[in-house]
């Protein structure tokens, strides 16, 4: 009678957990299928560097990285990893590309703040000095740092891609404010940010077709990637964790009969 | 057994079947366990090691024309101070005349420079008794004299006297142009 | 620690040893010889669970503490480095976030299965209290340990509970500002939430010695919740129980690293992802899983003082549970009407947990307009929440007295050993298949 309760119970509780989804005006992301989901997933290097390009190209004039340096382009698990080089310092297309990029600095004869080019042990260069300073060049809005978005947002990596290709016409009945545009999937449906992505608006290297769609899905894997440089890592760990824990609870399983099976309990 | 409390329970050590296999299971059981217990300590002590941020200022580059002949610049190298001096002619040929006089720490003024880029000399700046920066200009040698416990080097960094038992080491390092190095 | 020791010293060095500190004796009829009924089932092994877990988040703890840098500048940087550029600092901290959640999912499980048993009833109410003791602790703990990462969860929430404080007449506000260091959660905040959240669980580990002495006097409660009668009902501890522990250790331990390996953000909030601002509030505030029953308890109440009374009121109840309860049987194995009840309080938790989840004013079902009673509607999990935070009370302070004094039990064993085989098949709520069926 109680197992019946139970199952009851566990029936009322799924009924329970629709309605929350379902509560909020903001569109639901659309799914896509990520070549990094699940267990085995990895990241597809080729498009983590369109990814890259997107964001170097279009995103970085607003976006900060603030937590990511363009040595991390070259290390283990990422875009440009080299085995040859080791030391992701060394990898000489991380160099360049971040050669190529003007970071401030102090100059230590004059103490004047001078541009250098950066290093790959530089940061990601923000595109504004400080937080007044971006918000005054995006009317009000605060274009938010990309580091983590993909694990910033409910939805992840179907959520920035949704929001990218997300712009529409406004709605009959919806207001949008002046200098905002509407976009179904960000909260309140009013965003700050134009659309940015057109088609042809990045040349890929390796040929891709840059279409709007293929960019907003190169650049959300390349924000997954950025948000867990490690997730590769961590999943090859854990796999062999799971087959080691799995044999270690055989072995005690074992044990334990053999233990316990003069005792009648 | 039988005075103890759990007197009443049979012996798990104690019975029939096949001993070995008992044996293997409990014994692999523990081996398993402990190598649990390792593969868990392994991240644990290595996370002291330096991280990739720290890893990363590990080399940098200097470009040598800041250097005045004569003087020396110091910087910052992996959390230490790096000597890097523009020596004289006369404080070359100090270092090549001593090459084989008693050292303690044997080693010729060649050893200690780039070919062909004898008037740049490039030393990690801590004494090699116990740490301290040896300032430069001090000592009867014409180089550098630690004020902690009174170790002197000469032009070329080699121990001369005192209490430390090695030269000031060279790190590795290489030009990447005519007036451009690499250390690290 | 209770009855004569076993242990005789066999070396010389022993010998010496034990007449000046007998540690060896101590550790041999604590953890080896240590007479333990041996009808326990699998839910008697979340002790030895717990203890692991005490162990992993004091461990990963100190280690992570090397990392951290705890200023409202640095916090949320440095938690990232560890994540990218720590040797193994994304598994450390993966361990020690999800750790606290399995902690809590073993401290509930052990707490049900007391609940189910009636392991605090006399002689063992001081090892309950203890217990409850360490629960409490364990809730600071995690509350503190939250708030440094310094997201905007962390930010928030330390907001709405310190001030829940503030509920306090009269010295509320002053204290509030006291906790705070300023007047508002900050800095000087941060950076004594972290002092204390490396303080806290050196005292937990204190208070589970003296849980652990106090489980050592009266020795472990069993299934059928009838003493122990003679040796037959027992066996020692090892190596009967160290490797039962270690079996079930070794399968919490897969589904914990199926949370650390493949979803370790499974459990935390997007939220938290962001770092603090102070003048943006998110959208849905919620705590951790394990503490939303009490976050709806909070919430049911439209009196501010009244909903912080009933929280810490929902917790504080537990510590007199032991006087609370009438019956003179303990095992719910041969109380089948208190065991509906049981059932009903177990959903309970669970419906307050959902609650917690939710905003107070949305609708239970969804396309239902049900009528206004009061000051909300009846289909909105505020109603839900008042009603089971009733049943929660009523568990305790009403159903628990009276069944005790009204219910007529099954007839109970005389001895562990004598119904061994014909125990009725029954467990704590969850059981899928009974686990003391095996072996």
């Amino acid at each position: 009678m109680l197992r019946k309760g139970f199952a009851f119970a566990a029936l009322g509780l799924v009924l329970l957990a629709g309605p929350a989804l379902a509560a909020t005006t903001q569109e639901e992301p659309k799914h896509l299928e990520w070549s990094f989901d699940g267990p085995f997933g990895k990241f597809d290097k080729q498009q983590v560097q369109r990814g890259y390009k997107v964001y170097r190209e279009v995103c970085s004039a607003c976006h900060s990285m603030n937590l990511m340096y363009f040595r991390n382009l070259g290390q283990t698990g990422g875009p440009f990893y080299d085995p040859k080089y080791q030391n992701p310092n060394d990898n000489p297309i991380v160099k360049s590309l971040a050669h190529d990029i003007q970071v401030k600095d102090i100059d230590p004869d004059t103490g004047d703040v001078i541009s250098r080019p950066a290093t790959p042990a530089d940061k990601f260069a923000p595109p504004f000095p400080n937080e007044p300073a971006a918000r005054a060049s995006n009317g009000g809005a605060l274009p938010p740092d990309l580091s983590v978005m993909s694990k910033a947002r409910e939805g992840g990596s179907d959520y920035v891609y949704s929001l990218l290709t997300g712009f529409s016409n406004t709605p009959r009945g919806v207001t949008v404010p002046p200098g905002k545009y509407y976009n179904a999937y960000f909260p309140g449906g009013a965003i700050g940010m134009p659309p940015p992505l057109t088609d042809g608006k990045v040349t890929f290297d390796d040929g891709t077709a840059s279409t709007i769609k293929q960019e907003a899905k190169d650049v959300a894997v390349f924000l997954a990637w950025a948000s867990d440089p490690k997730a590769e890592e961590r999943k090859a760990f854990g796999f062999g964790a799971m087959i080691y824990l799995l044999i270690f609870s055989g072995l005690l399983y074992a044990s334990y009969r053999r233990i316990w099976r003069n005792v009648a309990h | 057994m039988a005075d103890t409390v759990v007197g009443a329970n049979p012996d798990p050590h104690a019975s029939g079947d096949d001993p070995n296999r008992r044996d293997f299971i409990h014994i692999a059981a523990g081996v398993a366990a402990v190598g649990l217990v390792g593969g868990l300590a392994w991240p644990l002590i290595n996370q002291m090691n330096p991280a990739g941020d720290t890893l990363a200022l590990a080399s940098i580059e200097f470009d040598l024309s800041k250097v005045v002949e004569g003087q020396q610049v110091v910087v910052k190298w992996r959390g230490k101070p790096l000597f890097v001096r523009y020596r004289t002619a006369k404080e070359i040929a100090a270092a090549i005349k001593d090459d084989h006089s008693d050292l303690r720490d044997p080693a010729t003024d060649e050893s200690r420079h780039k070919p062909g880029k004898a008037q740049f000399l490039i030393l990690i700046g801590t004494c090699t008794h116990l740490g301290c920066v040896p300032t430069f200009g001090g000592g009867d040698y014409g180089g550098w004299f630690c004020p902690c416990h009174g170790s002197v080097y000469d032009t070329s960094g080699r121990i001369r006297k005192g209490p430390a038992p090695l030269n000031l080491a060279v790190p590795d390092y290489s030009f990447l142009s005519d007036s451009k190095v690499k250390v690290g | 620690m209770s009855g004569h020791s076993t242990y005789e010293p066999k070396s010389g060095f022993e010998r010496w040893l034990d007449s000046r500190l007998p540690i060896i004796r101590f550790a041999n009829d604590t953890i080896v010889t240590f007479p333990t009924p041996k009808n326990l089932n699998y839910w008697w092994t979340f002790g030895g669970i717990l203890s692991l877990m005490l162990g992993m988040q004091i461990v990963t703890g100190i280690v992570l503490a090397m990392h951290y840098v705890p200023s409202a500048d640095g916090a949320f940087n440095s938690v990232q480095r560890i994540m990218r550029d720590v040797n193994y600092g994304w598994l450390i901290r993966n361990l020690h976030a999800n750790g606290a959640s399995m902690f809590f999912l073993a401290v509930y499980m052990h707490m049900f299965r007391n609940l189910y048993y009636g392991s605090y009833k006399a002689p063992r109410e001081v090892l309950w209290i203890l217990g409850c003791v360490i629960y409490l602790l364990m809730i600071g703990t995690a509350f503190f340990g939250y708030v440094l990462p310094w997201g905007q969860m962390s930010f928030h929430g330390a907001v709405v509970i310190t001030n829940l404080i503030g509920a306090i007449p009269v010295i509320g506000p002053s204290v509030t500002t006291w906790l705070w260091g300023g007047f508002a959660v900050d800095n000087a905040t941060l950076n004594r939430f972290f002092s204390l959240h490396y303080l806290l669980p050196f005292m937990i580990a204190g208070v589970v010695g003296l849980h652990i002495w106090a489980l050592h006097v009266p020795g472990n409660n069993n299934p059928t919740g009838v003493n122990v009668k003679s040796a037959e009902d027992t066996v020692s501890f090892h190596p009967y129980y160290t490797v039962k522990d270690g079996f079930a250790i070794s399968v919490f331990l897969i589904m914990y690293a199926v949370f650390v390996f493949f979803m370790p953000d499974a459990l935390g909030d997007a939220a938290n992802y962001v770092q603090a601002n102070p003048l943006v509030t998110p959208q849905h505030i919620v705590p951790e899983w394990y503490l939303l029953p009490f976050y709806a308890i909070l919430r049911a109440v439209p009196n501010k003082l009244m909903g912080v009374i009933l929280m810490f009121g929902a917790i504080a109840t537990l510590f007199v549970l032991p006087w609370l309860d009438t019956s003179k049987v303990r095992s719910l194995r041969y109380r089948p009407t208190a065991r509906l009840y049981y059932g009903i309080f177990f959903l309970t938790c669970i419906v307050l947990g959902f609650c917690g989840a939710h905003s107070p004013d949305d609708p239970v079902i969804p396309a239902i307009s049900g009528p206004q009673l009061l000051d909300a509607n009846l289909n909105s999990f505020v109603w839900l929440s008042r009603i089971a935070a009733l049943y929660y009370f009523a568990y305790f302070w009403v159903i628990t007295p009276l069944l005790g004094l009204t219910e007529t039990p099954l007839p109970v064993p005389e001895s562990i050993s004598s119904p061994v085989l014909s125990h009725p098949a029954s467990a704590p709520v969850g059981a899928v298949a009974s686990p003391e069926k095996r072996g």
